[in-house]
């Protein structure tokens, strides 16, 4: 029994949630009483890998072959299924990022198992592991366990472990290089591009003010545009109200938007999927205004109103409007 | 171009969830269904894809006698034929569920297959990839656009922090795609009508020779999350709760 963290690079820079996938294997190590490993892929890791040698493990695997340069599902499973044959650890640990979605579930599947996707956190009872996540947008949780036999794969959500907490000590790096074919890659991977530069940098806002499909129309953000001004904030807003064009791309805050830490984030009408909530928790202090009691946003919240929207954010200007 | 949507039908977005006696699952009595929205945005992108190159799209979904609705809304948007997979999925694990899709698919034989990113009840987003892996099909995940070119295709990836990257396959292959990449259509009457007429084949997971057997993971209990904070909840009407809260950020929270 064993626990391999698999560690996400992309052109020689880290992906920081490896790092948080890094101490949930040291802690899951310690709770089931074995030790923790890490793999990195790519063509030459040796730099990389370099970073991992002072950190508590039982080896640093560096998978290396010039077909693992630019990432794709069908390299990366393959060299991934030679490296579990070969180490044979009991559980598998992965940051849930868009590349892990992306070969995670073939990977599993190529060995007859199951992962069980962005687990927010974990406990072991009678030396099992029971994993928990969400269900329904983040209304409800879920322990999950495993059946069968190991391996055993997860992925993990951004934030639900934290990185300052990996234990140092020494690591032997270990040389890894999978047999690996041209023709077994069905896909060709092009450039990487950004459409735009992003002229608002909202990770600079002291106060934030967003807005999610709660306001129901494009004709009533201007209300929300109000509160922002009226708290000398800027304007963020969810995914769903970029998606239809009511407020630019660049506003948007959440997995595939802006990442954002303000003194004051205050959510109107989100109701807080795990896709923004990973974009906007190291906020100091959440505020939430939502008509259902139960959204996912309140568990962040340092502060809430259960009520409608239209009849709360009038006054709330107003209020501010006298505070100041 | 043969194209398969794979669609699932969940709880409406803005239902009140209750958890069952069991403990293990929602108490289905007291919500309606929906499409899964994520599926909505592929059966759109299959259409559309349809609209621009012809072919044929034909909508899949494994689901109990309830899923004829949303079967039917897909035809009326303008799905050529579908298939019906009439089976309570509770017992499948996200592998065996994807085992019965990839039955049904392969008797087919399409050129495409699309699913939408996730599911918005269970949230694995495993299915779409579990799928190509069992199908012996190239993939990617998270598509914002399609293009035809020569015997492949090229697609647009969404990465992380507002980055892209275009990805070539040949076909047959299978993509996930992401929500929100273009505005849904409504059925029009003239497409609920002929929906009527359009072809429904059904299946039991017996006829497709698959069956939930021993899952890989098992779903222990569902409840209600624990709050990570305690939030400071104000009542009132909304002038009183709006200054309470005004009065909180100012002299408790200072951000004001």
């Amino acid at each position: 029994m064993s626990i391999l963290a698999v560690m996400e690079q992309r052109g020689g820079v880290w992906n920081r949630m490896s790092f948080e996938t890094l101490a949930a294997a040291q802690q899951l190590a310690k709770d089931l009483n074995t030790t923790a490993s890490a793999a990195l892929l790519g063509d030459d890791v040796t730099a990389l890998a370099a970073d991992l040698q002072l950190k508590q493990l039982d080896k640093v695997y560096a998978v290396e072959h010039a077909l693992l340069k630019d990432y794709t599902p069908d390299a990366y499973t393959i060299a991934l299924r030679q490296l579990i044959e070969q180490a044979k650890p009991s559980l598998v640990v992965f940051p849930h990022s868009y590349q892990v979605r992306d070969f995670l579930p073939k990977l599993a599947t190529s060995l007859g198992k199951v992962a069980v996707s962005d687990v927010i956190a974990h406990r072991v009872e009678n030396g099992q592991v029971v994993l928990v996540r969400q269900l329904f947008q983040g209304k409800i949780s879920a322990d999950v366990r495993f059946a069968g036999d190991a391996p055993h794969f997860a992925s993990l959500q951004a934030g639900a472990y934290r990185a300052d907490q990996i234990v140092e000590g020494s690591a032997p790096v270990e040389k890894f290089t999978p047999r690996i074919e041209a023709s077994d890659i069905r896909t060709k991977p092009l450039e990487l591009f950004r459409e735009s530069q992003r002229a608002v940098d909202l990770s600079a806002a002291s106060i934030i003010v967003s807005v999610g499909r709660g306001i129901k129309e494009a004709d009533n953000i201007p209300l929300v545009q109000k509160l922002a001004d009226a708290l000398g904030g800027e304007l963020a807003a969810s995914r769903p109200i970029c998606d239809a064009g009511w407020l630019p791309m660049e506003r948007q805050v959440g997995s595939s938007g802006q990442t954002v830490a303000p003194k004051m984030y205050m959510a109107i009408g989100i109701s807080g999927a795990i896709q923004h909530l990973v974009g906007m928790k190291g906020s100091r202090i959440v505020v939430a205004i939502n008509k259902d009691a139960n959204a996912p946003i309140f568990e962040v919240a340092d502060y809430g109103i259960v009520g409608d929207l239209f009849q709360i954010v009038p006054e709330l200007i107003e209020a501010v409007k006298k505070a100041k | 171009m043969k194209i398969i949507v794979a669609i699932k039908q969940v709880p409406a977005r803005d239902s009140q969830l209750r958890i069952a006696a069991s403990g293990k699952w929602i108490e289905e009595s007291d919500v309606a269904y929906e499409i899964n929205e994520p599926d909505a945005y592929a059966l759109e992108a299959a259409l559309q894809l349809k609209e621009k190159n012809g072919g044929e799209v034909i909508a899949l979904c494994a689901a109990p006698e309830r899923a004829s609705q949303t079967i039917r809304e897909a035809l009326a948007k303008g799905a050529d034929r579908a298939l019906h997979i009439d089976e309570d999925m509770r017992a499948f694990d996200p592998l065996a569920a994807a085992r019965l899709l990839a039955a049904a698919i392969k008797a087919e034989s399409p050129d495409l297959v699309l699913t939408g990113l996730q599911s918005d009840d269970l949230g694995y987003g495993q299915t779409g990839v579990i799928l190509a892996e069992l199908l012996g099909l190239p993939h990617a995940t998270l598509i914002m656009q399609v293009e035809i070119q020569g015997a492949g295709i090229r697609v647009k990836r969404e990465l992380e922090d507002g980055w892209f990257q275009h990805v070539e396959m040949p076909l047959p292959a299978l993509l996930t795609i992401q929500s929100g990449i273009s505005k849904l259509r409504y059925a029009t009457l003239m497409g609920i009508k002929k929906a009527k007429t359009k072809e429904v084949k059904r299946f039991s997971a017996a006829d497709l020779g698959a069956a939930a057997g021993a899952p890989g993971i098992t779903l222990d209990r569902v409840y209600l999350p624990e709050r990570v904070k305690h939030t400071q909840l104000f009542e009132g009407t909304p002038k009183e709760a709006a200054a309470k809260l005004v009065e909180k950020l100012k002299f408790e929270a200072r951000v004001l």
